[in-house]
């Protein structure tokens, strides 16, 4: 028998108008649950002030072998970089 | 009494309700039901230890006798300690300490509200700051109330089974001492049996919601302002205070 709670994953914004980052898992058996554990592992020592939580069953993730495909073709793009363009002399702003 | 020894008995009695509490949850560790509920437990713990140094110092202070936080919790016996006896009760199964939880924490809930707006600023401080962690007890509290109550035959009936048990130690709570007169009337302390209508209003709708029925007891236990105790008491400070007394003194 499977004793384990539903996986959840757990994204923190470190502070106001940062984004949310992965920070990673815990288990659960509802929001609230999930909510309350990812405050008490993941934000313990001060790294919170808002927490998502995500049903992990609801995470599409992309195929590893899939990976040729969806990320090599932008190896030989560098002009996809801000950088690639020469900045105008006398332009202040960037 | 003094008016400063009735001021130095309610600190302590503060910090002694925090401190056993705190050791309580803290013996959790390493046996919660699962990794994230170990954890929160520990979680829990902590603040109540944190709260006890922080109301022990100041009981040290008003004392005046050149004792430290360290001392008032390692160094004294149990007839000196003043924490209610509800704290002192083994951890028992997770429902007993989720029940437990859930009456010292709508208690707390309210007590701090109100010690917040001590004139005793000192007092106020320290209740402000343990408000907002009380206000996570309770949430955390709550929210297992409703799943184990409401959860399988089991878990209803064990959780049933433990506020059956522990109701007869929630009376102590609302005992106001004559000592403590002087200082509700100050605006220093808490007029504890104010609390009662609110606290009861509060517990029984959570636990109507959870599908618990109010225990019909009406007995209670007393005894704690004396430092009279259960039988547990003394074994939780052989474990508390092994250190101290097989190593007078001994520092990290």
């Amino acid at each position: 028998m499977d004793t384990q709670l539903d996986l959840w994953e757990v994204f923190i914004q470190s502070k106001s108008g940062n984004h949310h980052t992965h920070a990673g898992s815990v288990h659960a058996s509802d929001k609230q649950m999930a909510l309350q554990n990812a405050r008490d592992i993941y934000t313990r020592r001060n790294e919170g002030s808002s927490i998502w939580v995500v049903p992990t069953k609801y995470i599409t993730a992309s195929n590893s072998e899939d990976a040729d495909m969806l990320f090599d073709p932008a190896f030989d793009k560098i002009y996809r970089h801000p950088t690639f363009y020469i900045m105008p002399e006398g332009a202040k702003q960037i | 009494m003094t008016k400063q020894k009735a001021r130095y008995h309610y600190t302590l009695r503060l910090g002694d309700h925090a401190l056993i509490q705190g050791h309580r949850l803290s013996e959790w560790c390493s046996k919660g039901p699962f990794l994230e509920e170990d954890l929160a437990l520990t979680n829990l713990a902590l603040d109540n230890i944190g709260r006890a140094q922080a109301f022990l110092k100041y009981a040290a202070e008003l004392e005046g006798r050149d004792r430290t936080e360290d001392d008032l919790a390692y160094k004294r016996d149990e007839r000196q300690f003043y924490n209610f006896l509800i704290t002192e009760l083994p951890i028992g199964d997770f429902s007993f300490t989720i029940a437990k939880q859930l009456l010292i924490s709508v208690y707390e809930y309210l007590l701090f509200t109100e010690l917040s707006k001590s004139s005793d600023e000192t007092i106020a401080g320290i209740s402000a700051k343990t408000l907002k962690e009380v206000k996570y007890h309770l949430t955390h509290a709550r929210d297992w109330c409703y799943r184990l109550g409401k959860g399988t035959e089991v878990s209803h009936t064990k959780l049933q089974n433990s506020f059956n048990e522990l109701w007869m130690y929630t009376g102590e709570m609302f005992e106001v001492y004559e000592e403590d007169e002087c200082l509700i009337s100050e605006g220093i302390a808490c007029d504890a049996s104010s609390l009662k209508p609110k606290w009861m209003e509060m517990v029984q709708t959570i636990l109507m919601d959870s599908n618990i029925t109010i225990p019909n007891v009406d007995y209670m236990q007393t005894g704690s302002n004396k430092g009279i105790h259960t039988e547990y008491l003394g074994h939780l400070l052989s474990e508390v205070q092994y250190l101290q007394r097989a190593y007078p003194d001994a520092k990290w």
